[in-house]
């Protein structure tokens, strides 16, 4: 247990060089990017003066090393600053759409586990057959699929032909805003309060963006699943198993999958960034008010400190979540010790 | 005397690959009476796995049993149905592996596995009973019980190989199959291991059939031995016979590489020539290109397994004028 904490202090502490580098190109490249907020704000005609005298009090006169500097100080000292467009600060727009974007990445990562590994392991288990090749097929297919073309097909068939499914935003609009004032988590909230009718409104209008993530992503696991369970179907402790006349499907689904799991599992974490990346693309495609747009909103208006921001909370996630998965190693395996 | 426990007849197995196919056992006949341990000796690559895996139903894909019987007190295992072999496997006949290091699912307690085991073949088991009767097995072959609680990993190479016994005995079967099963262990565990099945054949009255090609394991623990050349039985006797007077020129080969048997504890050595190709074996009698003795008929035709004295057959031409 202390070598687990010692283990999870370690971790995180490694992470701040990464979020340190990570920070230092979004700055510079922020910069380098032409345009600048005051004349995202002004527009290109607004008279000189105004210009000079915005960009002074913003600090955007000063050189790019003195305000990269100000900036490494002002987070150390865990502040992420003010915004240069809006009157708030850095931390309010996240707060509000961070959760948006947590209940929709963890459902995707679900569609994404609850796809990619039962289909992967049973195409390993039928391998060579129809079933199997049927499978391969998807995930390779899925694989291939760029998410925001997925949500437009998904939004064109459950949305606007069979009109299954609401195709954009995260509750409908006759929902009180008010009862979301709780976690900012909408199923939670809803629970919270009660209103099943309002869980079910949310439910629905997360699977679309969930689903998509999900399907897209689950190629991968489908073809990683499938391969490694093949491997370790073929080793010695499954063929020693079938000897003591251990039935199939404890020998495929008990051995073979929990072994087969310990890859998967890295994959998991390495693919969050990914399904990030992905949530950024279906946030904007499903109307979606999450961390994803909000990004790209200010990176048009070149709000620079909301988009250092937006960048360290998502590093933050990515690393949070490698280190969980890290620990589930441990509960998996027990030859992994901390 | 009673029937034997294990009849073979006849049987051959294939393996069908891309550049043709292996013929890996080609019509092995024996019988193996109950109480018996029977030796399984041979070169690298003459099918003495795949003989043993037979045994169960389970060759590694792509292998197939082409043709023959096996008959397991009188029911033929080449024929059984799926669920039959279920409950076949670990209950009546148990294997052992060649590697044991691997054998073991690095995910589960040892007490897992064996209430695994025990609870496939008896569904009723509770988790105590299970432990309590997988202990005692563990004390019979002086590992603590303790152990039962921990992870493979956790485990040296000799206990894992004595807890795959453990695992293989715990149903009471009344035949083990040994596959090289010291060939990861040093000689003083090995030792141990030896005097172990001993005592195991004495007091469960255990048919045992040990795969190796160690002849000094073989020698001290078997009664018979059946040497194999090429997926084919060259020749079948006593021990002593086998060691004391070898008929067939391989099985010369193979004694005449161990200088004394008691000392050797190293697998055979070199024999001139290699191994036949399975896929695209010598005509005549498959040992026909290494043998010392060879004659014009041995390139022409296939000897067949003939008794030349009681319990004594050979598969060559010296003999089968
Ligand atoms: N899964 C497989 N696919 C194709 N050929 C195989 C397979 N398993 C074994 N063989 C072939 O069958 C023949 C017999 O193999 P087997 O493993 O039974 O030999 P063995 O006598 O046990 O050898 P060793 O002493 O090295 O364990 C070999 O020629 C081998 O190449
Ligand atoms: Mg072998």
């Amino acid at each position: 247990m202390k070598g687990l904490l010692r283990y999870a202090i370690t971790r995180i502490l490694l992470t701040i060089p990464m979020i340190f580098i990570l920070l230092t190109v979004v700055f510079l490249v922020l910069r380098v990017m032409p345009g600048d907020p005051v004349s995202a704000m002004l527009g290109a005609h607004a008279p000189e003066r105004v210009i000079e005298e915005k960009k002074e009090e913003l600090g955007l006169n000063k050189p790019i090393i003195i305000q990269y500097f100000e900036y490494l100080g002002q987070l150390a000292r865990f502040d992420l600053g003010e915004s240069m467009v809006l009157k708030q600060k850095v931390t309010d727009p996240i707060k509000e759409k961070l959760p948006a974007t947590i209940e929709l990445t963890l459902w995707g990562m679900f569609f994404t586990l609850a796809i990619g590994v039962p289909l992967g392991a049973y195409a390993a288990n039928k391998r060579r057959t129809g079933r199997d090749f049927g499978i391969r097929l998807y995930g390779n297919v899925a694989y291939c699929i760029p998410v925001y073309w997925m949500g437009l097909m998904m939004q064109l068939v459950f949305g606007v032909w069979l009109k299954w499914l609401p195709i954009a935003g995260r509750t409908s609009p006759r929902i009180m805003s008010s009862l979301f004032s709780n976690t900012g988590f909408y199923l939670i909230d809803t629970l919270l309060a009660g209103n099943l009718r309002a869980f079910g409104d949310v439910a629905v209008h997360l699977l679309l963006p969930s689903l998509t993530l999900g399907i897209v992503l689950s190629g991968v696991f489908v073809r990683l699943t499938r391969a490694n369970m093949l491997d370790v179907l073929k080793s010695d402790f499954i063929l020693a198993a079938r000897a003591r006349g251990v039935s199939e499907k404890l020998v495929v689904y008990k051995h073979g999958l929990k072994n087969a799991f310990i890859p998967i599992l890295t994959m998991l974490g390495l693919q969050f960034a990914i399904l990030l990346a992905g949530a950024v693309l279906t946030e904007t495609t499903f109307s979606w008010p999450g961390m994803g747009r909000l990004l790209m909103e200010r990176i048009y208006l070149r709000d620079y400190p909301t988009v250092q921001g937006v960048i360290v909370v998502f590093a933050i996630m990515v690393s949070v979540i490698s280190l969980l998965v890290d620990l589930l190693y441990a509960a998996v395996d027990p030859r992994v010790k901390y | 005397m009673d029937k034997p426990i294990l009849d073979v007849r006849n049987l051959s197995i294939d393996y069908p690959i891309s550049i043709g196919t292996v013929e890996a056992v080609r019509d092995v006949s024996f019988t193996l009476e109950k109480g018996e341990a029977l030796g399984l000796v041979g070169e690298s690559g003459c099918g003495k796995s795949t003989l043993g895996l037979a045994f169960l139903q389970l060759l590694r894909a792509p292998g197939r049993i082409i043709d023959g019987q096996i008959l397991y007190h009188g029911n033929d295992i080449v024929t059984m149905k799926n669920d039959a072999l279920m409950k076949m496997r670990g209950r009546n006949i148990a294997m052992v592996f060649q590697n044991p290091l691997t054998s073991l699912d690095p995910l589960y307690s040892i007490e897992d596995q064996f209430y695994e085991t025990m609870k496939q073949h008896e569904p009723k088991i509770t988790k105590a009973e299970a432990a309590e009767k997988a202990g005692k097995v563990l004390e019979d072959l002086s590992i603590d019980k303790k152990r039962l609680y921990e992870y493979p990993h956790q485990l040296s190479g000799g206990m894992r190989q004595r807890i795959m016994i453990g695992l293989g005995l715990i149903l009471n079967p009344d035949l083990l199959i040994a596959d090289e099963p010291t060939t990861s262990l040093d000689v003083i565990v090995e030792a141990g291991f030896i005097d172990l099945l001993a005592k195991l054949r004495r007091e469960y009255n255990l048919s045992i059939i040990l795969i190796s090609h160690n002849l000094g394991l073989v020698a001290e623990m078997v009664d018979r031995i059946a040497v194999m050349y090429g997926g084919k039985i060259m020749e079948l006797g006593t021990a002593e016979d086998i060691f004391g007077k070898p008929l067939h020129p391989y099985t010369e080969g193979l004694i005449g590489c161990v200088p004394n048997i008691k000392l050797d504890q190293k697998s055979l050595v070199s024999m001139p020539g290699s191994p036949p190709d399975l896929v695209n074996p010598p005509k005549g009698c498959r040992f026909s290109p290494r043998c010392p003795k060879c004659m014009d008929i041995c390139r022409e035709k296939e000897p067949e397994l003939k008794t030349k004295e009681k319990g004594r057959q050979v598969s060559c031409w010296l003999y089968n004028k």
